[in-house]
């Protein structure tokens, strides 16, 4: 028996910190033909508790580039944080702003760094592509990404996506004889798709309300600029001269 | 557990802690509120704890959760400002920077799966603007009106909405005193970690003023009134 080992008895199991929470929550981007918007709603939460009534999840992070991040608030800031400073390194480095494509790829590559212990984050980047297109490119925690022309996210995404299926992709819906679907929707069209989409997730869903963001970003000299005249609550928030211009409007939404 | 794996990296949990800190913008700037215990778990072990800290010259502190992890934070945020105060660069830290800093230290430690087990508040006046957000051991922060951590979360935090939200800019002093004093009580009556013992901070563009212990008043006459639970038969 001398070399018989002792065996560790169990001791009384510890409570374990969790170093995550979800904070509730939606985000959304469509793309357009020549324009994207990205959009979240402004409530923070955490379980039946409302932690504020405004706190923002979506970001712009350049004149073409606007980045929606959804889940553990706190992962979200810090992620946000990071990105904006490559981006700041970047322009230093080559004196323009970094490409909607390369960011897309780099925020692949910052969300994979971290793939042993991640951000608790789902990322939707929206904005405009160096040919001039509208772009939406969703990730998920550790850094698969694709480039869609919808997405939703978050706490309500089962609610939004499929209306988003079925009023962006038509699917489900045969058009009438002899017509077909447009090829891609007015900005008008997507805005309402938008505020109808965080109304309706708003009364369906308890982590879901009290403010509504969204950002349109418009490729150079886009005749979108249109639809945009008799908008309600809008403020221009661009940086640079003749290029892509970002735009953000603000709504209310229920607050209980 | 050895002692030296508790300090490694070996997550803990709170040991003293303190129960809910209030606070709400008014008029002049913020106010805080905290009362002055430090529970030992159900014992009530510490019955004149000081859970509002001031911070420089524009800023408190409120903390909840761990006192011994909150006095770490005192201490090494005694250390920055002194630290900024011998810069001598015409800059001070303000309640945003204060917050800021407290922030990273909190996610960073959450990140080494050590954290600070705390939830505090951070209010402040500083340039004619008031400030106040929260941050917490999981590092998550934000910012509101009027903020409570805790049970003050699920018991004071409706009453302070209900009395502040849209009247921020024209509630006085006296009228903030009363809602704080209103919402103290609620907590003392329902939370079994809380004291009728506590402390108000103001910061306004007069400086930091935190008030001596004030003691809350309660009528405890209704409890024989009770029926269906407790000691009585009938």
């Amino acid at each position: 028996m001398a070399d018989m080992v002792s065996i560790p008895h169990s001791q009384p199991q510890q409570h374990q910190f969790n170093p995550y929470t979800e904070n509730g929550g939606t985000i959304l981007a469509i793309a357009g033909a020549d324009f994207s918007v990205i959009a979240g709603d402004t409530r923070q939460s955490e379980g039946y508790s409302i932690q504020t009534r405004y706190a923002p999840k979506v970001f712009r992070l350049t004149d073409k580039a606007v980045l929606a991040v959804n889940g553990f608030a706190a992962d979200g800031n810090m992620f946000v944080k990071k990105v904006r400073q490559r981006l700041e390194w970047y322009r230093h480095a080559h004196a323009k702003d970094m490409p909607i494509r390369a960011i897309a790829r780099l925020i692949q590559t910052m969300l994979y760094s971290r793939r042993f212990f991640p951000y608790y984050v789902y990322n939707i980047l929206g904005g405009i592509e160096e040919d001039g297109t509208g772009a939406v490119y969703s990730f998920d925690p550790v850094g698969s990404y694709e480039r869609e022309a919808c997405r939703a996210a978050g706490a309500a995404q089962s609610l939004v996506q499929p209306f988003l299926d079925n009023q962006i992709y038509f699917k489900n819906q045969t058009p009438a004889p002899g017509t077909s679907f447009p090829g891609h929707l007015s900005l008008s069209t997507v805005l309402s798709l938008v505020i109808d989409s965080f109304t309706s997730a708003t009364e369906r869903h308890i982590e879901v309300g009290d403010g509504l963001e969204m950002y349109i970003v418009l490729a150079k000299n886009s005749p979108s600029i249109q639809s945009l005249r008799d908008i309600r609550g809008m403020s221009e928030l661009t940086a640079t001269e003749d290029g892509e211009r970002v735009f953000v409007v603000r709504r209310d939404l229920k607050k209980d | 557990m050895s002692i030296a794996a508790q300090t490694d990296s070996c997550p803990r949990q709170p040991i003293v802690t303190g129960t809910s800190v209030l606070a709400l913008k008014y008029k002049d700037g913020v106010m805080m509120a905290a009362d002055n215990l430090a529970s030992y778990g159900s014992l009530a072990r510490f019955k004149d704890i000081q859970r509002l800290h001031p911070v420089g010259k524009y800023t408190v502190i409120g903390a909840g959760g761990d006192m011994s992890d909150f006095q770490y934070i005192q201490k090494f945020l005694e250390q920055l400002i002194i630290e900024e105060f011998t810069s001598q660069d015409g800059h001070d830290l303000g309640p945003a920077q204060i917050h800021e800093y407290l922030s990273q230290v909190m996610y960073s430690r959450r990140s080494k799966i050590n954290p600070l087990w705390n939830s505090l508040l951070v209010g402040g006046f500083k340039d004619g603007k008031s400030f106040l957000s929260y941050v917490d051991l999981l590092g998550t922060t934000y910012s509101a009106t009027t903020l409570a951590t805790g049970f003050g979360a699920y018991l004071a935090q409706p009453i302070l909405r209900k009395e502040v939200e849209g009247r921020e800019n024209e509630l006085t002093e006296e009228e903030a005193i009363r809602i704080m004093e209103s919402c103290m009580k609620v907590l003392y009556y329902r939370d079994a970690r809380s004291l009728d013992k506590y402390q108000l901070a103001v910061i306004t563009a007069d400086g930091v003023k935190i008030s001596e212990s004030r003691h809350l008043s309660t009528t405890w006459s209704f409890a024989e009134g009770i029926r269906g639970y407790g000691a009585q038969t009938q």
